[in-house]
């Protein structure tokens, strides 16, 4: 029997086994949504902007490890997805990204709402295709499922012309594809994972800085075993919180531009770095020249471009984490024999007295203003049990969450790192959701992000996301405001946002459920309401309007060299108060 | 430093946009680019010349290898290679000229593949070096316009050294 297009799309995102498609329809497309409407199997969740629909689909890749899938129209609806393509290309996301083209016979003719979709996803996708032909459309489908789920996993797209998807042909569905041009490396090469035992055997102050890789791996139980096994401490980056338990001992916790103390001076000053599927950013290594200026360095990774690509490497090791991590802790593991312990006391003893120097600290004054790092903390505090979901926004709240949440699994974090994408958190949490509905899933948020994407209450609301966004609300785009602070003198450009919407009201003006706490004593009881309604709720929490983010390191900085509380002088210019912000426009906000 | 690469890529539609884009957006620099279909219709060569110290050309490399439609690269700098490039040189001849353009055609052994009254369309292959060297003579006859295929390069098949014989064995 003969099949349309559209009807081919449909029984090939079965056979993958997609079950949520994140879409918004036009006319292009049409005769796929109509087909779709028509059946049970796919769950289609109709956004209110296709970014929501990309970054819907990012939280629910990053959540389950399975591609997130979207499907938008031609023209507009393609530009729009494109900053979520942008950021799942930065942070290795799996997506499978379907967008509507113009009749191929049009193609070209700057015909009603044509965009050249393969020029514009070319730079941001890991591989992008033009099904031509509907007799092409079925293998296209599953090569684009294999590309992005397999190497490094990245987002693909296939632009699929109006005439392709009505054109009729007989179906069949290739039960695997091959592609002679491209074959990722799994195992590490033998000979290298031997010198890396041998390193490591050695090493009096090695590190393991941890990175996304170790979480697409699925690599944790290894890198527990490596950590334990060789009492290794273990540094993770922002992508790779989860990844090792973060209240373990060995948990150094962040590194990085606003990583802890501890954590910073232990890559600084290690003999030996355990780079594992890590890519060596710039938030990361501060000034590259003096990047863990004492160590020999080991990189695991599965895409050889990140190696070598900004910090010379001595022992590169090509391959999938897991696998390489369990030859390594084979040999380790034959090898082991209690004297590393005491080899390394010395070492621990060292991070030990860093951490003590220079803890996470805030002050709360419990009638003072609220501290965003309090609420945070409360947040973790009271939900830590139930196991949740937290996504973040992007700037100080996102900086303090990663401080803050100690997560014990990997994909229970879904934020925006290489981009740092605003906007990113809301849909990503209804993405995870919506893949896990009976989990508990937060987002905390800034106010100036969040408003990037409450359209998506409405898509929240209908498809009974119960998703709880906790907004630290300082009325500022504070990680703007803070590095105008350090670098800028004070002068607040454009960091002010003077207005900020009601947000409770904007909750309820969906239909959904909004919170405000406004003293310190109400935190934990208006955040034990949100975790007892089945609904999306929007806590608002107005915080400290001047709280800076600490420690950082300063763009292009040494690791070791941390700022760690705001310098005096700038602690004067506060208390004089700076003129932009109105005392008075309060109105909002306090209830 | 100047190294140049083989790229086997896929003959289809959009390769070459690919390959430029990697350039560009990674702000690697392309010297010289030329492509035609290889041995295998369904695959084209790609010779790339590029510049750079050994750091980026080990990432041009290892991001060549990393797109889809590239299915072999080869640093050609890696190993002894021999490389050529043509040009076809239009020249505009003086009466009095044309005997020396023949003459400087002759030296660089150039065809003249097109003639008129006053032109001549001279085809020369060679090294860069060569190249040059033809379009600098040339130069002060008048040329017209120059179109340059950019250079293409392959491999020296390796000699197996033939396993030295001593000349005298003195034996007790
Ligand atoms: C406001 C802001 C502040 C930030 N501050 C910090 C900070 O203080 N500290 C910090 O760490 N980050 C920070 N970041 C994030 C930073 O920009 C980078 O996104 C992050 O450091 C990259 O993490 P990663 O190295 O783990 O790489 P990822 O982007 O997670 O990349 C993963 C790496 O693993 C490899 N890989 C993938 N799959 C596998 C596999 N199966 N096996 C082996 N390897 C694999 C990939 O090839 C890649 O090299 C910040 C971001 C923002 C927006
Ligand atoms: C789409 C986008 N535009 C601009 C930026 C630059 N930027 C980084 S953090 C930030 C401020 C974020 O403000 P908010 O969400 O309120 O978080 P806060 O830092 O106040 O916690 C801005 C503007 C960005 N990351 N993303
Ligand atoms: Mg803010």
């Amino acid at each position: 029997m003969k099949l349309t297009g559209a009807e081919i799309f449909v029984e090939c995102l079965k056979r993958e086994g997609v079950k949520t498609l994140f879409a918004l329809p036009g006319g292009v497309v049409l005769k796929i949504f109509d087909v779709l409407h028509q059946q049970k199997d796919i769950d289609v969740i109709l956004t209110r902007h296709e970014q929501g629909a990309g970054h819907m689909a990012e939280g629910y890749a990053k959540a389950t490890g399975k591609p997130g899938v979207a499907l938008v129209t031609s023209g507009p609806g393609m530009s729009n997805i494109v900053t979520a393509l942008v950021d799942a290309s930065m942070d290795s996301v799996p997506l499978v990204c379907f967008s509507g083209q113009v009749s191929t016979s049009l193609i070209g003719n700057d015909a009603f709402q044509e965009a050249d979709n393969m020029g514009l996803s070319r730079p941001c996708t890991k591989y992008n295709f033009l099904v031509k032909d509907v007799n092409d459309l079925a293998v296209t489908i599953k090569e684009a499922f294999y590309v992005a789920t397999t190497g490094r996993p990245g987002p693909v797209l296939v632009d699929i012309p109006k005439d392709v998807s009505m054109n009729k042909t007989d179906f069949t569905y290739p039960g695997s594809v091959s592609i002679r041009g491209y074959n990722p490396t799994y195992d590490g090469n033998k000979w290298q994972i031997k010198q890396a035992a041998e390193a490591i055997a050695k090493a009096r102050k090695p590190i393991l800085y941890v990175g996304g890789g170790v979480v697409f791996s699925g690599a944790s139980e290894e890198l527990i075993e490596l950590a334990e096994m060789m009492n290794i401490p273990v540094d993770m980056t922002l992508m790779a919180l989860g990844a090792f338990p973060g209240e373990h001992p060995l948990s150094m916790g962040m590194m990085g531009m606003h990583g802890t103390y501890w954590a910073n001076m232990a890559v600084h000053y290690s003999d030996l770095v355990i780079a594992v599927g890590a890519r060596f950013d710039d938030r990361v290594t501060g000034k590259v020249s003096e990047f863990c200026p004492h160590a020999k360095v080991i990189h695991i990774d599965i895409d050889p471009t990140s190696i070598r690509k900004n910090v010379n490497v001595d022992i590169p090791i090509v391959g999938d984490c897991k696998r390489v991590l369990r030859e390594l802790n084979q040999i380790l593991r034959a090898t082991v024999n209690g004297e590393q312990k005491e080899l390394r006391k010395p070492w621990l003893d060292q991070i030990h007295v860093w951490q003590r120097a220079h803890p996470l600290t805030y002050e709360q004054d419990s009638n003072g203003p609220i501290k965003p790092q309090h609420v945070i903390k409360r947040l973790y505090e009271l939900t830590k049990d139930r196991d949740p979901i937290v996504s973040t926004d992007v700037g100080q709240h996102q900086m303090w969450a990663a401080q803050y949440f100690k997560l014990t699994k990997p994909r229970r974090w879904l934020t925006s790192g290489g981009l740092g994408t605003m906007g990113f958190g809301f849909p990503a949490a209804m993405g995870a959701q919506a893949a896990f509905p009976g989990r508990l899933v937060l987002c905390v948020a800034g106010d100036g992000s969040v408003q990037m994407n409450t359209q998506e209450l409405a898509t929240a609301v209908v498809n009974k996301l119960p998703v709880k966004v906790v907004i630290i609300n300082n009325r500022f785009h504070g990680m703007v405001r803070q590095w105008q602070d350090l670098f800028y003198e004070g002068r607040y450009a454009s960091s002010y946002l003077d207005v900020v919407p009601d947000f409770v009201k904007l909750a309820e003006a969906y239909g959904a459920v909004g919170l405000r706490a406004a003293k310190v004593s109400e935190i934990d009881d208006v955040i034990q309401e949100a975790l007892a309604v089945d609904r999306p709720v929007f806590v608002d929490v107005p915080v400290d309007q001047y709280e800076n983010c600490y420690p950082m390191i300063p763009a292009g900085g040494c690791n070791h060299e941390m700022i760690l509380a705001d310098p005096p002088e700038l602690k004067k210019k506060q208390a004089v108060g700076t003129p932009v912000v109105g005392e008075d426009k309060d109105t909002v906000l306090t209830a | 430093m100047e190294h140049i690469i083989s790229v086997l890529v896929e003959n289809k539609f959009g390769v070459l946009s690919r390959v430029a884009g990697l350039f560009s957006g990674r702000g690697f620099n392309i010297e010289s680019l030329s492509v035609a279909p290889s041995l295998d219709p369904s695959m084209s060569m790609m010779t790339i010349v590029t510049r750079g110290d050994d750091r980026i050309i080990e990432q041009i490399v290892k991001h060549l290898n990393k797109l889809i439609d590239v299915i072999k690269v080869v640093d050609l700098n890696e190993s002894e290679f021999v490389e050529r490039e043509t040009a076809l040189i239009k020249i505009h001849t003086k009466p009095e000229d044309r005997a020396e353009a023949l003459r400087i055609a002759d030296i660089f052994r150039a065809n003249v593949i097109d003639s008129t009254p006053t032109t001549y369309t001279i085809e020369v292959a060679g090294d860069t070096k060569k190249i040059e060297g033809i379009i600098n003579l040339l130069q002060p006859l008048g040329i017209k316009e120059l179109v340059r295929t950019g250079r293409v390069a392959i491999a020296r098949e390796p000699v197996r050294p033939v396993a030295a014989q001593p000349k005298r064995v003195a034996k007790e």
